[in-house]
């Protein structure tokens, strides 16, 4: 957190400040820059979750279905992209976490780092909220002080170590078969772990999983423990119909059963449905708070797609430069 | 002159490491892990702060799985601190500077 004093202390008021970094936000922060509102965008920080600078692509391999790349493009590649399309109008963006935000009184004012501090780092007129969803853990024992021991929170990141393992995919939704997909690339199988008889993930995707010999499906199960020690050496599976348990040898675990929206820092801030999804208006992106927009995954668990998540930041940036023109 | 993130090969890892006369910490990565690629920068910054006090190398595991394996590397970024030869403090997943901080400082 390198910032010069003179710039700690400023009295700035920012025109609006963008909070997050994926496709929402930094789509948000486009259309934002081309109409001269000099956004700043408070990314975030590194993580091996999708809650990290760029977002939950960051964690993902070849995106086939963003339109205009008709052969595919890295997640990765893909954010770096809107990245650069965002600084090129001058967005300024900054590796910063937001800890605390008060948006009670105008101007709102944010903190970085911590929050405690009596002066806020950041005050703004108009707030753009589009933090996004991070995967939720199964919230077993051992889970946390397992991961980098067979569990992990990043297929791309660790398939590479799962070469001729025999591993576990938990889920049944798109991420989970395109995760369980990659990682036969690595590993001798790939068991997917479902509490349903069926998949919830898409037409293709599931064909894919069909047709892929290293896959295995353990239908209506849920893991109910994770054995081992120092490394994961199995997990205990629990039929969801009859409670039977049955071991599952396996050395890795990926877990992919659903996300939960990046929402804590804005508890009782604004208006959230019962998930902690923040709640926007049907059809745009106002939440309660005058001044207050949101965008992406963080107000939307129905779509949850990179193209959504963009023309909603699009939505978001239109409709906090209006209500720039005219608050009220 | 700013201190600089060093180079770990198989050939070179265990002559650096038992001979380093202050801490090392050396950064498991490779060029397919974003979190990674996103905590380089941050490494590169804490070198240049703590100079002298600490050295930081990184170690390409898709390059030397062998040394990966022998410390049971499963996920990256592991971040392995060394004093005298020996693995005092594992610290996995990507994180932010101040977090990345507060964990190391104690064991250094």
């Amino acid at each position: 957190m390198d910032r010069s004093l003179e710039d700690t202390l400023s009295d700035e008021i920012r025109k609006l400040i963008i909070i997050g970094s994926g496709p929402a936000g930094l789509t948000a922060a486009i259309y934002a820059a081309r109409a001269s509102l000099a956004p700043l965008v408070l990314e975030g920080e590194p993580s091996s979750t999708t809650d990290q600078p760029g977002g939950a692509l960051m964690t993902t391999t070849e995106v086939e279905n963003f339109p205009g790349f008709p052969d595919g493009i890295m997640g990765p590649d893909l954010m770096a992209n809107f990245r650069q399309q965002a600084e090129r109008f001058g967005a300024e963006l900054r590796m910063e976490k937001v800890s605390r935000v008060d948006l009670s009184s105008r101007p709102f004012q944010l903190w970085v780092g911590d929050p405690d501090a009596n002066e806020p780092t950041y005050r703004a007129e108009a707030v753009v909220i589009s933090t996004g969803a991070r995967p939720v853990m199964l919230g077993l024992d051992r889970e946390q002080e397992l991961v980098g021991h067979g569990v992990s929170t990043c297929a791309t990141c660790d398939g590479f170590f799962f070469r001729d393992h025999d591993i576990a995919v938990v889920g049944g939704g798109d991420s989970a078969v395109e995760e369980a997909i990659f990682l036969t690339k690595f590993a001798r199988s790939v068991t997917i772990v479902h509490r349903r008889d069926e998949l919830r993930a898409s037409k293709i995707m599931r064909e894919r999983a069909f047709a892929n010999e290293k896959i295995r499906f353990e239908w209506n199960a849920v893991v109910d423990s994770i054995e081992g020690e120092t490394a994961v050496t199995g997990v205990t599976l629990r039929d969801v119909g009859t409670g039977e348990v049955r071991p599952l040898a396996v050395t890795g675990l990926f877990v992919a059963i659903g996300h939960q929206p990046n929402t804590d820092v804005f508890k009782g801030q604004v208006a959230m449905d019962d998930g902690g999804y923040v709640v926007t208006t049907p059809g745009g992106t106002r939440t309660d708070v005058e001044g207050v927009f949101a965008c992406g995954d963080v107000q939307d668990h129905t779509y949850r797609q990179a193209i959504t998540a963009a023309g909603s930041g699009c939505m978001a940036a239109i409709d906090a430069e209006r209500w720039l023109e005219n608050p009220h | 002159m700013a201190n600089s993130v060093e180079t770990l090969s198989t050939a070179t890892f265990d002559e650096t490491v038992s001979s380093a006369d202050v801490p090392i910490l050396v950064d498991f990565w490779a060029e397919w892990c974003g979190p990674c690629k996103a905590i380089a920068p941050i490494l590169e910054e804490i070198a240049d702060e703590r100079g002298e006090k600490l050295r930081i190398a990184k170690l390409n595991v898709d390059e030397n799985p062998d040394i990966a394996m022998r410390f049971d590397v499963m996920s990256i970024p592991t971040l392995i601190l060394f004093k005298e030869g020996t693995a005092e403090a594992r610290l996995v997943g990507a994180k932010g500077k101040g977090q990345l901080l507060s964990e190391l400082d104690p064991h250094l």
